[in-house]
């Protein structure tokens, strides 16, 4: 499992590395949704993998740490604010300018 | 336990929405709570002050749960100089964004304003780093409502750009945490000191990993080059009161490098060794060589100012990384310098255009009020640039001074001194442009006569100025106390103890817990 959950989150950071790279805002924002999933089950993992044992302290000899769970629900809530948040400001800009490249445009053009 | 120090917490947490939801029509009550807002700040900032002054660490543990199970926050003479510095800035760039109507110019500014004010003054007194990500995320979601304020495409592009970065920055945030709980299994910056000095060198690679990660984050914050793209556009194309304001922000990133790497990894921890000598330096010169160059190659005043901060968040970020008690105290000079004196360009750059059609560095014809505002950007680019007898002279005279002596000495003194001589010929070749030669233009005819800016601008400007005269008048005072800072950022014990054996629930020392 432990295979398995790395992986997952490698491919999951590649993939949002690559996409946090391009030119459009678009596939920028998917990058970064992609990156804040990797690090949602990174931060999962940062407890220590455990399979059906309950995230309290009981009596019982394993449990799993119940902390980072508390830590991936704000991490989940606030990623999906800001995502929000940044596909309508990337909206008002491509509504405003027709144009949703994530870099400055270019000389001569910025004039207010 | 004292519940002072939380107010500056929750007192904008509850004027911001009072604000939203009662006086969403009335621009003028809004003004009036926020106004009342920040002078009670800066009472209050002022009193936690003077009650850490004399070496007490206030702890607040909320919900009364002991260190490292509950979340508390703390205040040392580090956090509460802060904390004093953001609640000064904050009322006079508030009386600036009322006096020139930027308020009225959007919805809700006040609200994002304290909402603004909370994520800031959290950040500075939370003792548990999954709590300082959670106020940076507060500040950044205000600072985006604020960064588009009154909107406009090319804000709006900026904009994107900003938050599309402090996401980014958001994120390798989270992934050092993982990390750093990973290792150490816990997140209260005490306790988190405590356990780095029990990792043995040889199961290091972890600890080092996510010490390494969370210093890129706070130099992300306080746009050290090779990490500071998004501040020259986002700072320029924000509204003026709001790229003033952001002038604190930068300086965030630098007290958590100042805090985390004091007290979780100090600068002789076995664990961690090599991380504060080989990386921050270098990389704190070259911003400070960039930002110069770059208020040189400026072709419009607001971006010349970005890239002031950029030099001079350099220049805070040379100090701290020599770690010596000198240095760090030299730092925490230059910072309050800086704060004020960026902030008071990013407002006169505003008082410049409300005359002029754009802000690019050409003559155009003089208008009411010039001279007025041609003499407070003079004294700025003074205290700015570092020329005697302003405030900046005096910080860069520390930081070389802390330098002297160490290995580094040679270069930080060229670099510092080269890059002034630098700056200082950006901003004159500026001033000369916008404000000298404006005279041999006759004035045009045209129905267009900016109106001369209203005298609460200036009062907002010259309070900036005059703190900084202030902060050069008594240098002697001020240098004292952040050598006092420092000193106890360099003795760390006090900190721990008060955090770890105050008894709360949960705690060792609970009887009530022997009970279950």
């Amino acid at each position: 499992m432990e295979f398995l959950v790395a992986s997952a989150i490698g491919v999951l950071t590649a993939a949002g590395l690559y996409l946090v790279l391009r030119l459009r805002t678009f596939p920028v924002i998917m990058g970064t949704s992609l990156l804040t999933y990797a690090v949602n089950v990174f931060l999962f993992a940062s407890g220590r993998l455990a399979t059906g044992a309950p995230p309290i302290l009981t009596d019982a000899e394993r449990y799993t740490d119940p902390l980072p769970q508390a830590l991936v629900l704000t991490a989940i809530v606030i990623s999906f604010g800001m995502t929000a948040v940044v596909v309508m400001i990337a909206l008002g800009a491509y509504l405003g300018a027709d144009d949703d490249h994530v870099d400055d445009a270019p000389a001569g053009e910025d004039a207010r | 336990m004292s519940h002072w120090i939380i107010l500056p917490v929750v007192l904008p947490a509850f004027l911001a929405p009072f604000m939203v939801l009662a006086a969403r029509h009335h621009i003028d009550i809004q003004r009036a709570i926020s106004v009342a807002g920040g002078v009670a700040m800066v009472v209050l900032a002022a009193g936690l002050a003077w009650r850490t002054s004399d070496d007490t660490v206030i702890l607040y543990q909320l919900g009364d749960w002991a260190a490292p199970f509950g979340i508390v926050l703390l205040g040392d003479r580090l956090s509460t100089l802060m904390v004093l510095l953001t609640a000064i800035l904050s009322l006079l760039v508030l009386l600036y964004a009322i006096g020139s109507r930027w308020d009225a110019r959007g919805r809700h500014f006040h609200a994002l304003w304290q909402f603004q004010i909370m994520g800031i003054m959290g950040a500075f007194l939370t003792g548990d780093v999954f709590n300082l990500f959670v106020f940076f995320e507060v500040l950044l979601i205000a600072s985006y409502g604020l960064m588009i304020h009154s909107g406009g495409t090319v804000r709006l592009r900026a904009g994107t750009q900003y938050v599309l970065y402090n996401l980014l920055g958001s994120t390798l945030f989270l992934f050092a945490l993982g990390a750093l709980y990973a290792e150490t299994g816990t997140l209260n910056m005490a306790d988190l000191a405590e356990r780095v000095r029990l990792i043995p060198t040889d199961a290091n690679v972890g600890i080092r990993v996510a010490a390494v990660l969370l210093l890129m984050v706070f130099a992300i914050k306080a746009a050290l080059v090779p990490l500071h793209f998004w501040l020259p556009s986002s700072y320029a194309e924000a509204p003026a009161p709001v790229a003033a304001l952001f002038g604190i922000m930068t300086k965030v990133g630098a007290y958590a490098i100042i805090r985390i790497y004091t007290m979780v990894f100090p600068p002789g921890l076995e664990a961690t060794e090599g991380l504060h000598g080989w990386w921050l330096l270098p990389a704190a010169l070259v911003s400070v060589a960039l930002g110069m160059i770059g208020v040189l190659a400026a072709r419009r005043l607001d971006r010349l100012v970005a890239f002031a901060v950029i030099g001079s968040m350099g220049m805070v970020m040379v100090a701290i990384a020599l770690w010596t008690e000198a240095g760090i105290a030299a730092a925490l000079y230059y910072i309050v310098h800086s704060t004020f004196a960026s902030a008071a360009l990013f407002l006169i750059c505003d008082l410049v255009r409300a005359g002029r059609s754009d802000l690019d560095l050409t003559a155009q014809p003089p208008v009411a009020g010039a001279a007025m505002t041609a003499a407070l950007f003079f004294v700025a680019a003074i205290a700015m640039v570092g020329l005697p007898p302003l405030s900046g002279f005096l910080g860069k005279l520390l930081i070389l001074d802390a330098a002297f002596g160490t290995e580094a000495v040679v270069w930080v003194w060229a670099v510092i001194l080269v890059t002034s001589l630098v700056s200082l010929v950006g901003f004159a070749r500026a001033g000369t442009e916008v404000f000298w030669k404006a005279r041999a233009i006759p004035p045009e005819e045209t129905a267009f006569a900016p109106a001369r800016p209203p005298v609460l601008s200036y009062v907002a400007v010259g309070g900036l100025l005059a703190l900084l005269v202030a902060h050069t008048i008594f240098a002697g005072p001020v240098t004292a106390y952040t050598s006092a800072i420092s000193a106890q950022l360099f003795a760390p014990d006090r900190y721990l103890s008060t955090v770890l054996e105050t008894p709360g629930k949960l705690s060792d020392a609970d009887p009530d817990e022997e009970a279950h």
